[in-house]
């Protein structure tokens, strides 16, 4: 016989530990085996963050409940003000959507920075958002838009929002027999801006820091409202509220932007590691806040 | 210990396939040891290097981040599979004329998103393709023969296009 020698046994050319397999066909049934299985189970979407860990057997679930045949999670429709992202919407298909490029702008300019083409035609939205990582992309744009989290079980359904939501590092609000459903993601208003912008040592992969933010104005041109979230600012995905405070009601003048900066780089929480140190970090919101705020003065002014 | 298998049904490179495999088993495990399609190579084992990159419906994805049993009914494209029996692909010949390898360990996962690139972007300016190509990692090349050869690649393949 040809191909591996014999001491490549099954054993040694597997890498996850051994784990039973469920694939639901709808979101009934993925619900009714989350109730079954709990805190033993996981959900599998996309796969790029969870089969790393299992293969790195950081992870051992004892069983996988696969949603990727559950085709009543695939969509991304417009529903009144918002748009609804359901947990199978692949990052790729949000990444070329044309109503999330008219209706969510800041996603559609996020997203080619989250990962690869590879990790994105088959990563989730809704995955993305359930790994609740605090230098993830997409947390921090469902944070600035006020995103509702639409999470299912057995026992029904509840909304929270990404406060609510991400709770810390890889932590996310879910009980072990619920999942997240559903993004819904207020489009944007009349005459608001969006901007999004990352530092990171290299064009694809993880950042070291990040801003997103989505500033509306009122007739006056003064800014009426301010949601501005920060990656990297701690152990979970972080709205800069003491920003967003310091700037509404106001003109979005030169000297406003560096003082929103300085105040940012205060509020930043974040943790050092082998990327990046903490004050580093810090310094790199500050100025991101400065670079956001200031393409946003484009939008008050073309009005 | 080993689960209950599951029987995968798959298309590779056009040809159907039944096994039955754990479900813990990867596809890039699968297509080297199940099938014996060895040109796709493993690096990292967790996405990251972008060797074991093959076309899953029509789209690159990691084999490595796959299971095989979840791909029931899907259509795989390896490296294997590009050609065929027939002359090399023009990405290949591209490849092979700009000297954009040298172990080769990488290739066939940058011919994967290569092909996947070209498809949806016919005429790429440089900038393009080294977004592209952040997809995969080389540990040999520099990366600048590489870009030479999707730059030619795009070129041979208009030129087929037309000519056809
Ligand atoms: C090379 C590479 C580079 C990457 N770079 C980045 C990057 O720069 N930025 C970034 O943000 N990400 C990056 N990622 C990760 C990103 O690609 C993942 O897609 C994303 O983090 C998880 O989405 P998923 O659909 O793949 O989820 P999975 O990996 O399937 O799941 C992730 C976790 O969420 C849980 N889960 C998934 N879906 C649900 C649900 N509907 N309800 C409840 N729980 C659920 C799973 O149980 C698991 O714990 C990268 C990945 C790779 C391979
Ligand atoms: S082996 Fe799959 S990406 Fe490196
Ligand atoms: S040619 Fe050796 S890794 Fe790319």
């Amino acid at each position: 016989m040809t191909g591996s020698p014999q001491w490549l046994s099954m054993e040694t050319r597997v890498k996850p530990a051994v784990f039973d397999y469920h694939r639901p066909d709808n979101i009934e049934e993925a619900c009714a085996l989350l109730a079954e299985y709990g805190a033993d189970a996981r959900v599998l979407s996309g796969g790029q963050s969870l089969v790393p860990l299992m293969n790195m057997r950081i992870l051992s679930p004892a069983v996988l409940i696969d949603i990727n045949r559950c085709r009543d999670l695939a969509y991304l429709r417009e529903e009144g003000a918002a748009i609804a992202c359901g947990a199978l919407t692949r990052q790729s298909e949000a990444e070329t959507s044309d109503l999330v490029a008219s209706r969510l702008p800041l996603m559609s300019i996020a997203m080619p920075h989250v990962g690869v083409r590879a990790s994105r035609n088959f990563g989730t939205v809704c995955g993305s958002l359930a790994h609740a990582d605090p230098l993830a992309e997409l947390p921090s744009v469902a944070s600035a838009l006020d995103a509702r989290f639409v999470i299912a079980s057995s026992r029904g359904r509840r909304e929270v929002t990404a406060d609510e939501f991400f709770v810390s590092a890889l932590t996310n609000c879910l009980e072990p027999d619920e999942m997240l459903a559903e993004v819904k993601m207020p489009a944007i208003a009349e005459g608001a801006g969006c901007a999004f912008h990352e530092i990171a040592n290299r064009a694809h992969g993880f950042a070291v820091a990040g801003v997103a933010a989505c500033v509306e104005f009122g007739p006056d041109g003064r800014c009426s409202r301010a949601r501005l979230s920060a990656m990297g600012a701690g152990d979970t995905t972080a709205r800069l509220s003491p920003v967003e405070a310091l700037i509404e009601g106001q003109r979005l003048d030169d000297a406003l932007i560096r003082a929103a900066g300085a105040e940012a780089a205060v509020v930043a929480d974040p943790a050092g590691d082998v990327h990046a140190d903490a004050a580093y970090r810090a310094e790199a919101i500050g100025s991101l806040v400065r670079k956001v705020l200031r393409q946003m003065q484009g939008a008050a002014v073309e009005r | 210990m080993s689960a209950k298998k599951v029987t995968v049904r798959m298309k590779v490179n056009g040809k159907e396939y039944v096994r039955e495999v754990e479900p813990r088993y990867l596809l890039a495990d699968f297509l080297r040891h199940e099938l014996q399609l060895t040109g796709t190579h493993i690096g990292c084992e967790h996405g990251v290097c972008g060797a074991c990159t093959v076309l899953i419906n029509g789209k690159t994805g990691r084999s490595c981040l796959q299971f095989a049993a979840a791909l029931d009914g899907a259509e795989i494209t390896t490296v294997e599979g590009i050609a065929g029996d027939g002359p090399l692909h023009p990405v290949q010949e591209a490849f092979h004329d700009a000297h954009a390898l040298q172990c080769g360990y990488c290739t066939p996962g940058f011919l994967m998103t290569t092909i996947e690139f070209l498809q949806s972007n016919p005429n790429p300016d440089r900038g393009q393709i080294r977004q592209a190509l952040t997809n995969n990692m080389c540990r040999c090349t520099g990366y600048l023969n590489i870009v030479d050869a999707v730059e030619d690649a795009a070129k041979r393949m208009r030129e087929g296009a037309c000519g056809a």
